[in-house]
This record gives C-alpha cells, structure tokens and sequence, in this order.
C-alpha cells in the first residue's frame, strides 16, 4: 500500500535514508508497464519492417517466422531458372542436398546441383527446404519502377509543401491582423473563426465538393491543398503569440517610416518562428497524413498522394502484400524520420499548445 | 607580427538557411509592391483587413459557404450536384434517414445503413473514449512518476500518433489477418485460429483496441503536462495530515487534473465521432456493415456509390454535426462548472 503511493502521489526522486534510490515494488510495476508499453507500441511497426523483407512465398507461410528467411535457391546446369535447395532424406538415412526440378503431387524430382543427372524422385515428406536470410529488396525496388509510387510521393511532397506554406502565410497575416491592430469587428471576426474548429470537413463535404467543382479544381493538387489552409487552429496558435509580442516595436517601426507589411514581415514574423515552426510541424502531419478529403478529389492514379494509393493498393482483389508492405514502410519512414530528429520538440509543442487537429 | 591589423572579415557563406532567408525576403518585398500602395490608398486603420483578407477568403469560400450550402442539399434531392438542378424536396431526406420502425433495430428502418452507422458510432465511441482516457490516465500517472529516461517513454507511447491512419491501418490489418503474426502466436500458444477481421464482434473490438493504440499518445501528453503542474506542496501537506497514497490520489490528485481530463475525454470524443481513414482502411467498414461508422457513411452514400445521393449525405453530415454541436456545449458545460469548482 505505502509503494502504490509512489505512483499515486506522483512523486519523483524521493531517496532513501543512505541517499540511494530504492526500488519499490510500484517502480517495478511502473517499468514493466512502460516494457510493455514499448512492445506494443513498437512491435507492430517492427513486425511490418521485418514482413516487408519477405518474398511473397515467404509471406504466406505459417506460423510466420519472425525474420526473412528465403529458401535457398541454386543455378543449376540444364536449367533456365535457379532450382529450389532441399534436404533430402533417404530410406537408409543417408541425407543429400539436392536441388527440386519440379512436383508431382506427392513427389518430387530432384537432382544433384553439383551433378546434373538424371532426376531421382523422391516423396515429399522426404524433403526440408533449406533456407537462408535474405532481404528482399526487390519489393523495394520493383514499386519503384513498375508502379506510380514515385509520382505519388511527388503528389504527396507537393501538397505538403505547398499548402504548408500557404498555411503559414494566410494564417500568420490573419493572426497579425487580429493581434496587432484595434479595429471594430475583430472580435467578431476571431469568434467566428474559432467557431468553425468544430466544424471539421467531414460535415460539409458536400458544398465543398461542389466548391471544387465549379472552381475546376477536381483532379488537381489545388482541390487539396486550399481547402483545408485557413486553419482555425493556425490563426489561433499565432495570434496567441503575437500577442506576447510588445506593441512598441511596432510603433519604433513605424516612427522608422516601416510600412505595415514591413512591420509584419521583418519584426512580427521572425519574432513569432517558434509558434510558426510548431504549426508548420502540425501542417507536415496534417497534409502528410491527409486521407478522406484527397480521397474525394483525386480520382485519376496519376495524382494520386501516398496515403490515396496506399489505400488503393491494399484495396485491389488480388493484394500484393510484399509491395504494399514495403511501401507502406516507405511511408511511414519520413514522418518517423522527423519523429527521431524533432520528438522533445513536438511533443512539448502539443502538450503546451493542446491541439492536434 | 603585427598586432593592428583587424582580422579579415570571415566571407558569407552561401548556407541553405541563407538562401531560403533571402528567397523569403525577396519574395515579402515584391508582395510589398502590391501592399504598400494600398496602405497608402486606404490608410493604415483599414490595414488589418487587408491582412485579413487571404485567410478570411478561403474560409469563406472553403468554410462558411459550404456551412450555409449544406442545408441547401439536406432539403433537395436528385443526383445533381449543381444546386440549381436540384429540386427542393423538404424535409424528405430527413424523413428517408429517420424514417424507422423501431430504432434499436436498423432493419426496421427505410435507411438501415445510417441507424447502422449510427449504432456502431455510438457502440465505437462509448468503448473507445473509455478505453483512451483509462490508459492515457495510466500511462501519464507512470510517466509521471519516478522513472528514467521520461522523455524517451514518452515519445514511445507517442510514436504512433504520429503515423498516417492508412498506414496504422495497414500496419494492423497485416497482424490480424487469417495467416498473420496474432494467429501464429494464438496457434502456438494452442489457440484456435480466429478470422478477426471477417466477424463482427471481433471487428469492433479491434477498432477499438487499433485506433486507441494509435491516439492514446497524444491524450497521454495533455494529462502528463497537468500531472506537472500539480504543486508538490499539496502532497506534502497531505502526508503531514496523514493522507493515504489512495486518499491522495482521489482528493489531490484527481480533482486538480479534473479540467485536463474533461479535455482529453471531449477532444477524444470528438474526434472519436469523425472517425474514419483508419477504420476505413482496416476493415473497410466491415464484415457487412459491422464497424461502418457515420462518416464513412456519408462518403458511401455521397461519393463512392454510383447513385450519388447529396442530398441524404448532406442530411446525414448536419446530424453529425448537431452531434458535435451537442458534444462541445456539453464541454464547454463541463469546462464551466470544474472552473466554478476550483474556485
């Protein structure tokens, strides 16, 4: 009882009476829920990195093995393709690696890789395949080419990019004007923008799709990228910010003979880079990871974004796991990339800031 | 040796950071050209709008428009999009989605595939929220006591919230299909193999279990950020009145975390009513319509059957939204009252 205190009053560092930290039975429970924790958390993601190296056969077997094992295969003379290698076990125990020509029901013909022969046929129970570790890159490497994948990472990079700058541009001039001047309707003006943050996209679909339409903008990266810019959250996150900033230095500014659109650009804008960089992170994330809106616009292959045909792959009759497996990885590697280099900063932006979308 | 000489000046150096400064600055300056005489034409007390302007353009075209034009399709019907050829039917497509025998029972129902959605959304949620807030809860408690390395386990536990939903989908629908890792470890534990994702129970289990594992991290942030800002003194002076660790726990601990928790539990059911991509991708809504939530059903019905049915999508999107309306007066209910409360 005294140690479930630990975890319930929450306090950190309490030393014992030779100023060593003593293991209670609460921390052990706290380190085993965090091993856990990392089991769960990590080992999906894991399990899809080690499934993505897999050769289709390999995919299908089960149990599933934990690393890609392949089973070996030999060139063997007389022969177009490389033979499968199989342990053979004979009646009178004797065991000889022999290389598998073809199957027949249950048996198999197999010769000797080093000695091309006559075919001997054996039962298949005789056999074990022989396997080996083998990275599959191909399922890397063949999306690459035979499919669009490269021109959806384009899509992708492309909305992200461009509809994080628009972002940042709309809403750090929308946030200047809401914190920076005095003017009738600025109240209501900001009310009504933060009244929307309730009103996500998949309630107004529709009118928005008609919006696209008679814009032209079905089929087109645009569709995607402006829609979704004038983001409640952006203009609030900056306007919070720019509010620390003092009004004073607008005012030298202007006594310097600086235009307003220089007070924003050269004193405003650098001023607020911490809030700016915080919503372009949230941007990156938002548009990398757009789903249902790009769904709806982009219906031709050619445009679509990684998620889009992601998505359309995984839908296809016949799946093609070992692909889209490793695509997926593909996808997953620039957010986790960020992800390494940027977590303390992202995570205390959102716990300080309080919004994810 | 001569000590007067100043040292060279170090030349600039061309660095990527510099470069994107001065495309930044070029392009502010030209856009100046554009600003600058407008400020001079309409004088600086009008300025705010112009700044205004972009965002508040595209929020109205892209925001307020579709706001008003959503009731314009919820009351007209045909397949047009063009608001123009479409009739005007009254409240007719509201009766075809609350047109129903029984509501408990979608079959009964002239649009059973809504009061499914409808269902399986409450079902999804009522699960989901609870489910997010206890681990989230759990999590940040540990996270918040003494342990090593807090950063490092906090990013684990924030790692997937990160991750596209498709890919989380398919990240899962790889581990619980038929010859996947789950059913290996099952089967050799002597399990029978269990199609997960072709029942429907088990369906809505694993949604649940999939899109808690996948935002669980971000809730577990705003919970561990109030946790800090709880005053060590309290528990001190608690400890000299002799207060129990589960004492404290519920009335120090609890109480003051109150306003983050009723935070954490809006924002999740928010967002837990507006699911869709990563359901969409892990079961597709599926078996049957076992875990069609509301959302996707709009997208059905609106865009992805061959009879595009606006006007039932868009009556279906304005009860999503009553839901949220209700959801956020309710917070803001909540937020009000653990205010009152604290002071």
């Amino acid at each position: 009882m005294r140690s479930l205190g630990a975890i319930l009053k929450l306090r950190r560092g309490r030393k014992g009476p030779d100023g060593r930290r003593k293991m209670h039975l609460t921390d052990w429970l706290a380190y085993g829920y965090l091993a856990i924790g990392i089991v769960v958390m990590f080992g999906p993601v894991l399990w899809l990195v080690a499934s993505s190296f897999k050769t289709p056969a390999g995919l299908l077997e089960f149990p599933p093995t934990a690393l890609p094992y392949a089973q070996t295969t030999v060139p063997v003379e007389g022969y177009d393709e490389p033979l499968p290698l199989f342990d053979v076990t004979f009646e009178d125990g004797t065991e000889r690696r022999m290389a598998q020509v073809r199957r027949i029901g249950i048996e198999a013909q197999m010769v000797d890789p080093d000695a091309p022969g006559e075919p001997i046929t054996v039962n298949i129970d005789q056999r074990e395949q022989v396997r080996e570790l083998r990275l599959a890159w191909e399922n890397y490497v063949d999306p690459l080419q035979r499919f669009n994948f490269l021109t959806y990472l384009r899509n992708s990079v492309v909305v992200t990019v461009v509809a994080t700058i628009v972002t940042l541009i709309a809403n750090s001039m929308a946030a200047f004007g809401l914190s920076k001047y005095k003017f009738r309707g600025r109240n209501a003006v900001f009310l009504l923008i933060i009244g929307t943050l309730m009103i996500p996209l998949s309630v107004i679909l529709v009118p928005v799709y008609l919006v696209i339409t008679e814009v032209g903008w079905v089929n087109n990266l645009w569709g995607v990228i402006i829609p979704g810019a004038a983001t409640p959250t952006g203009v609030f996150l900056l306007r919070q910010y720019m509010l620390t900033i003092p009004d004073q230095l607008l005012d030298a500014g202007r006594i310097d003979g600086a235009s307003e659109w220089r007070l924003y650009w050269q004193i405003v804008l650098p001023l607020s880079a911490p809030a700016m960089a915080v919503l372009a992170i949230f941007s990156v994330m938002w548009r990398w990871n757009d789903f249902l809106w790009p769904l709806i616009v982009l219906t031709r292959s050619e445009l679509f974004t990684l998620q889009v045909g992601l998505n359309a792959f995984q839908g296809e009759l016949n799946v093609q796991w070992h692909y889209v497996l490793a695509m997926t990885v593909l996808t997953l590697l620039p957010i986790t990339m960020v992800f390494a280099f940027l977590q303390r900063f992202i995570t205390t932006g959102i716990a300080s800031s309080g919004v994810k979308q | 040796m001569n000590r007067s000489a100043a040292p060279a000046p170090r030349p600039r150096r061309y660095t990527p950071g510099r470069a994107a400064f001065g495309v930044f600055a070029v392009v502010m300056t030209v856009i100046g050209w554009v600003i600058e005489p407008i400020q001079r034409l309409i004088g600086v007390r009008r300025m705010p709008w112009v700044f205004l302007l972009p965002n508040l353009a595209i929020f109205g075209v892209f925001i307020l428009f579709p706001m008003v034009m959503n009731f314009y399709y919820a009351f007209t019907g045909g397949t047009a999009l063009y608001p123009l050829e479409r009739p005007f039917v009254g409240t007719q497509n509201f009766e075809q989605i609350y047109a129903c025998g029984n509501y408990l029972n979608p079959a009964t129902c002239n649009e059973d595939l809504f009061w499914r959605a409808v269902w399986n959304s409450f079902t999804f949620v009522a699960f989901h929220v609870a489910g997010l807030v206890f681990f989230a809860l759990i999590t940040a408690l540990v996270l918040n006591a003494r342990i090593v390395a807090r950063g490092f386990f906090r990013s684990v536990y924030f790692y997937p919230v990160l991750l596209s939903p498709v890919v989380v989908g398919l990240i899962w629908k790889w581990i619980l299909q038929r010859d996947g890792v789950l059913n290996g470890i099952l089967v050799s534990l002597g399990f029978d193999r269990t199609l997960f994702l072709l029942n429907a129970d088990w369906s809505m289990f694993w949604i649940i279990v999939v899109t808690i594992w996948a935002n669980m991290g971000f809730h577990t942030l705003i919970l561990l950020a109030g946790l800090q800002s709880i005053p060590k003194e309290l528990y001190d002076a608690g400890s000299i009145d002799g207060t129990g660790p589960l004492q404290s726990f519920w009335h120090i601990t609890l109480p003051l975390l109150m306003p983050n928790v009723v935070v954490v539990l809006v924002l999740a059911m928010i967002r837990a009513v507006q699911m869709f991509d990563l359901v969409y991708v892990l079961t597709g809504g599926g078996p049957g319509s076992a875990t069609l939530l509301m959302v996707q059903y709009i997208y059905e019905v609106g865009f992805a059957s061959q009879i595009q049915r606006f006007g039932l999508a868009a009556s279906a999107s304005v009860t999503l939204g009553v839901v949220l309306l209700i959801i956020t007066l309710i917070q803001l209910r909540l937020t009000r009252g653990s205010e009152s409360h604290l002071a």
